[in-house]
């Protein structure tokens, strides 16, 4: 670990001043991912400004939709009866992640700022162009299991860890911040970036903006999000799959699909969103769109395994939020979200 | 009432769930600083330079050790005890920390950096720069060029690696079914929740060097042997002291850089000094479990006798360890089959050192045979459980002596009661619920029943209380409860007024904590020291004229209930603490020891059970689940069936954590270890364990102690993974040869 300092931060204008002009500054909230990184010599901070004492812990009325704070816990959000509700997408995501501990102490805008678990980056003796811009990718000809299917670069195959961006993504949330030049709004889809030849930078966020709260638009369809893991809790998605949908007249109206785990960032499908709109729902026409979904794949030496993988609980997540096949939980929970369920059960409650 | 066989709560849980319990990071050592390692990048070549001026200068930083500054030590002892430590089959890196420019695996300790805090240190560590000359390192079983034979695990004469008996090239070829199949199996590593540490004080006693060490140790007189060996020193001029371990399944306890980095660090800064070391760096510096590869021939006739076995294993370690994973340990020993060759393959590769892991030898050269045992049974068209009772092994088959006690057939009678095994359909691919196909399997689990010598100390005070200590290890097992329960018994005491010591090397002298032979020996041993005090304490009473017990021979008198009394008349006797106030002696002590005897040359000694296991698997998504897990053992007679049952479903949650998910892979291009974490290194969550009914036979040994009693520290953890490996069999109809069983090998493709 590397000498910082630390310093509270009593308001947003207050933190955001203090560090914009300093690049060697980072916010810190949860510190649930950023601790870690310090400790593995990732992340050398000189500054640290905590923003978690900030008046950001509501989550209210907005719009006809949600206004989460940006310090709002993953917990409360999750458990949140509106959210649970109104977004059940989002509290599977949250509640299909992390640990209770974890999630207790991470925040709604911290868990889609979480850096890649590309093991390479997280190793500094190794070549990381995300960690130290123009070392090379050490992932690209190394082992690559968890790596990425579409939209890498030459520079950077990782992928985005975060369950929750993915649910934001199909949501087309919108995140609010405070930067160095006043507030703005980001459409959550444009929050990440591909790697590119930039792949140190992950979001569109300039150096000292700070997310004040993810908004949730109004939206009274169905959402869900279902995700595949190596082990039943605790571990990272191998995929995943958020699915928001209205429907009206026994058919779909509008469809919007996000993939996590196969990109540097949530993996939007708009020609499949485009091919779903204004039909009638089927597993045929999912298949269809499966198939579309996955047809530029890139898979690398180890990660071929996610494209039947990703087809299959696409199909899925599209089955289960249209109502043509049975939630396997409780909406809301982790249980509607981890695909095999828990040991034990001999099969998931029907 | 015996306290021992009563499921008695640990006797040091309080203490651990409240902190109290001290770990050796713990210890409050005043005048400590602190040790950071920096490790080598590469996996094969020599440090060209090390620049250690900015971390010598950063703030706090007392001392940089490194191969050029560091003191120099002895080579490491060819045997301690029976085990062999160095060459083929031996059991340790016999490359000494510091000495050389040399790399032999990534992750090496390249140098120490020693400052008065442990964050100085830490990041001091960070500012050395090292300078490689590096070349290709060969990581890769097949293609290594360096391939031996072991002749033998360990050094042990009666466990040779490279064996035949019968002709089973004949046997083969004469067999009318024959079934040859390959298993690999992935490096997995112990990562116990407590990291390794070392705290080492060096000091004059008499003029003279001595080393106080409290270590994360599970092998306390070999460590102070290793010790002394290289330091140059007496072995009465180091004490090791681990009165607590958090776990090791293995680790802890055969491999030396870390006490002795600490070690030279404290002498160089003439401070003591701590080093504990991070989770990254246990994929380094801990040891692991071996990759393996075996190939597994059977011959048989068709209703089902096995006429002959191979089993052939390639593994590996690292440049300077010859540790070889011994895969044919159940292979040899479980069925009935005249014609067997074992031969094991150790490719020596720039990868850290492996170790024994919780059943080594026996969780994955198990699986392999147990699955191919089932493979058989698919093919002959025989039910698994029956092929294995046409197998049955009413001695043992490779060395023909008897078993000192052998029930396996009641384990495979009842564990296939309690899973429903004959009301599932045997068909393949057959039972469905759902997305979900669900599958039932089953394997013989075993493991050797072992006892060592040891010796203990048996002390009786004024009060009536008692204290019994020997060096051996708490790990989490249960030690600390077990061996008060014995030594309860044996001095005719209730539990509560007994005391049991152990974790310093000072204490009369116990083997290594491992091979699931602790209970088994060290239980003797405490009772050899309580009847000795109490025979002592017998002589007291029949020498003092006020005793009601004048006059009587040490024969006429017994030990009851906590007084001694004469047989022919129970009524006559007095409290063992009236004894001692009256003959005004604060204690009594009194050393003995226990061995065990020509019943090692007669029998052949194991544990047995039998697993069985259900699964669901979601194909679509590559998902398996163990929906439940029965075990039926047959392993002696327990001491204490409460953390009996603990050990055993922890074992068997280790088992299926090697099944399902652990898995360490070294990068193919510098190997080092890719993954370094608990989040992405996975081990079983409670969820992804289920119920696990665990049923013993409770039959007492006749043959290994007066107590019955085997160990069972392993058994839980094999047989598990063919169990599940089988049952993903059933429900698929696919054929997983290749652990841990990741959905990436099960999704559809």
């Amino acid at each position: 670990m590397h000498p910082f300092q630390y310093q509270r931060a009593e308001s947003a204008e207050q933190a955001v001043a203090a560090v914009a002009p300093n690049p060697a500054a980072t916010f810190i909230a949860g510190g649930t991912s950023h601790v870690d990184l310090m400790k593995e010599d990732v992340h050398r901070p000189a500054l640290l400004v905590d923003v978690s004492a900030l008046p950001l812990r509501e989550i209210s009325a907005f719009e006809g939709g949600l206004r989460i704070g940006a310090g709002v816990s993953n917990t409360a959000a999750a458990y949140h009866a509106d959210v649970q509700r109104r977004y059940p997408a989002v509290s599977e995501a949250l509640l299909a992640g992390a640990s209770m501990q974890i999630r207790n102490m991470a925040t709604m805008a911290g868990n889609p700022l979480q850096r890649t678990r590309c093991p390479y980056f997280r190793d500094p003796t190794q070549a990381c162009n995300k960690r130290q811009p123009g070392s090379g990718c050490a992932a690209i000809g190394g082992y690559n299991h968890v790596h990425a299917l579409f939209g890498a670069s030459a520079a950077c195959i990782a992928t985005h860890p975060s369950d929750l961006a993915v649910a934001l993504s199909a949501l087309d949330a919108r995140v609010q911040t405070l930067g160095p030049r006043g507030p703005r709004t980001i459409a959550f889809p444009e929050l990440h970036r591909l790697p590119g030849d930039t792949p140190h930078l992950d979001t569109v966020l300039a150096h000292g903006e700070l997310i004040t709260s993810i908004d949730l638009l109004a939206f009274t369809g169905r959402s869900h999000y279902l995700k595949v893991r190596e082990r039943a809790s605790y571990a990272y998605a191998l995929v995943s799959c958020a699915v928001a949908l209205e429907m009206s007249g026994g058919k779909l109206q509008r469809v919007r699909v996000a993939l996590g785990g196969v990109a540097h960032k949530p993996w939007r499908l708009p020609a499949v969103e485009a091919m779903l709109a204004e039909q009638p729902p089927s597993e045929k026409l999912f298949r269809a769109a499966a198939q579309a979904a996955f047809a530029d794949a890139r898979p690398l030496k180890h990660n071929a395994y996610k494209v039947p993988m990703g087809r299959d609980l696409l199909v899925r997540a599209l089955l289960e939020t249209s109502g043509l096949r049975p939630l396997q939980g409780p909406a809301g929970t982790a249980f509607a979200a981890s695909v095999g369920g828990v040991a034990g059960q001999l099969a998931a409650p029907r | 009432m015996p306290a021992t066989g009563k499921p008695l709560d640990r006797v040091d849980g309080r203490l651990k769930v409240t902190g109290a319990a001290r770990y050796t990071a713990e210890w409050d050592v005043p005048g400590l600083v602190y040790g950071a390692v920096v490790d080598s990048s590469i996996a094969h070549g020599t440090v060209q330079a090390i620049d250690v001026a900015a971390a010598r200068n950063a703030p706090g930083v007392l001392a940089v050790l490194t191969h050029e500054n560091a003191p120099r030590l002895q080579p490491l002892p060819d045997k301690v005890g029976e085990t062999q430590f160095r060459g083929e089959g031996g059991i340790t890196e016999t490359r000494q920390p510091l000495q050389s420019a040399a790399i032999e695996y990534a992750g090496q300790p390249l140098a120490v950096v020693v400052a008065d805090t442990y964050e100085r240190a830490r990041h001091a560590a960070t500012l050395v720069r090292v300078t490689y000359a590096g070349q290709a390192p060969q990581l890769a079983m097949a293609t290594a060029s360096r391939k031996t034979l072991p002749e033998t695990f360990l050094g042990n004469n009666k466990e040779k690696l490279q064996v035949t008996v019968g002709n089973p090239e004949a046997a083969l070829a004469a067999a009318p079914v024959r079934l040859e199949a390959v298993y690999e199996s992935a490096i997995t590593h112990h990562n116990p929740l407590e990291l390794l540490a070392t705290i080492a004080r060096w000091e004059k006693r008499d003029g003279a060097d001595f080393l106080t060490l409290y270590d994360t140790t599970r092998a306390l007189e070999v460590l102070q042997e290793v010790m002394a060996t290289s330091l140059a020193l007496p072995k009465e001029s180091v004490h090791v002291i681990c009165p607590f371990i958090g776990g090791a399944f293995g680790a802890k306890g055969w491999l030396y850089a870390p006490p002795l980095l600490t070690a030279m660090a404290a002498r160089v800064v003439g401070r003591p000094v701590k080093i504990e070391w991070r989770r990254q760096d246990m994929f380094a510096v801990a040891g692991q479990r071996a990759a393996t590869r075996q190939t597994l021939t059977l011959g048989a006739t068709r209703d089902g006798r096995i006429t002959a076995l191979r089993h052939d294993t390639l593994t590996h370690s690292s440049q300077s360890s010859g540790f070889t994973e011994p895969c044919a340990r159940v292979s040899r020993m479980l069925y009935a089959v005249p014609n067997m060759s074992f031969a094991h393959q150790l490719a020596h590769l720039h990868l850290p050192s492996p170790c024994p892991m919780r059943g080594p030898g026996e969780t994955v050269g198990g699986w392999a045979l147990e699955c191919a045992i089932d493979e058989l049974a698919a093919k002959l068209n025989l039910d698994p459980v029956e092929l294995r009772l046409r197998n049955y092994a009413e001695k043992n088959p490779e060395t023909g002596k008897p078993w000192s006690s052998k029930h396996l057939r009641e384990c495979y009678a009842r564990g296939r009661q309690l899973i429903g095994w004959d009301a599932r359909n045997p068909q393949p691919r057959s039972m469905r619920e759902g997305t979900q196909l669900i599958g039932y399997g089953m394997a013989t689990t075993m493991y050797p029943a072992g006892r060592r010598e040891a010796k203990a100390r048996a002390t009786l005070f004024a009060d009536g209380r008692a204290l019994v200590q020997s060096a051996t290890h708490e790990l989490g097992n249960g030690a600390y409860t077990v061996f008060r329960q014995i030594s309860a018994d044996a001095l005719a005491l209730p539990v509560e007024r007994v005391r049991f010591e152990l974790g310093d090397s000072s204490l009369p002298s116990a083997p290594t904590t491992g091979g699931s032979t602790t209970t088994a020996t060290v239980g003797p041993a405490a009772q050899a020291a309580a009847q000795a005090v109490l025979e002592a304490l017998k002589s007291l009473a029949g020498r003092d004229p006020a005793s009601p017990l004048h006059g009587a021979a040490p024969e006429a008198i017994e030990a009851r209930e906590g007084r001694l009394v004469l047989k022919s008349s129970p009524a006559t006797g007095e409290e063992y603490g009236a004894i001692l106030r009256r003959t005004k002696l604060p204690s009594l002590v009194a050393t003995d020891g226990a061995k065990p005897g020509e019943e090692r040359e007669k029998y052949s000694f194991y544990s047995f059970g039998a697993v069985f296991a259900q699964v669901r698997v979601d194909e679509a998504s590559g998902t398996l689940r163990v929906a439940r897990l029965c075990g039926v053992y047959d392993v002696g007679r327990l001491m204490n069936p409460k953390t009996a049952h603990s050990q055993i479903i922890g074992g068997m949650a280790m088992g299926l954590g090697a099944t399902l998910m652990e898995a360490t892979h070294y990068d193919a291009r510098t190997g080092r270890a890719v993954v370094r974490n608990l989040a992405d290194y996975h081990v079983p969550s409670m969820a992804d364990t289920p119920d696990m009914q665990v049923e013993w036979l409770g039959i007492p040994d006749p043959h290994i102690s007066e107590l019955g009693a085997r160990g069972i520290g392993e058994i839980g953890c094999v047989g598990t993974a063919a169990a599940i490996t089988n049952a993903v069999f059933h429900a698929t109809g696919r054929r997983l040869r290749s652990l841990p069983l990741t959905p990436d090998k099960l999704v559809n493709s």
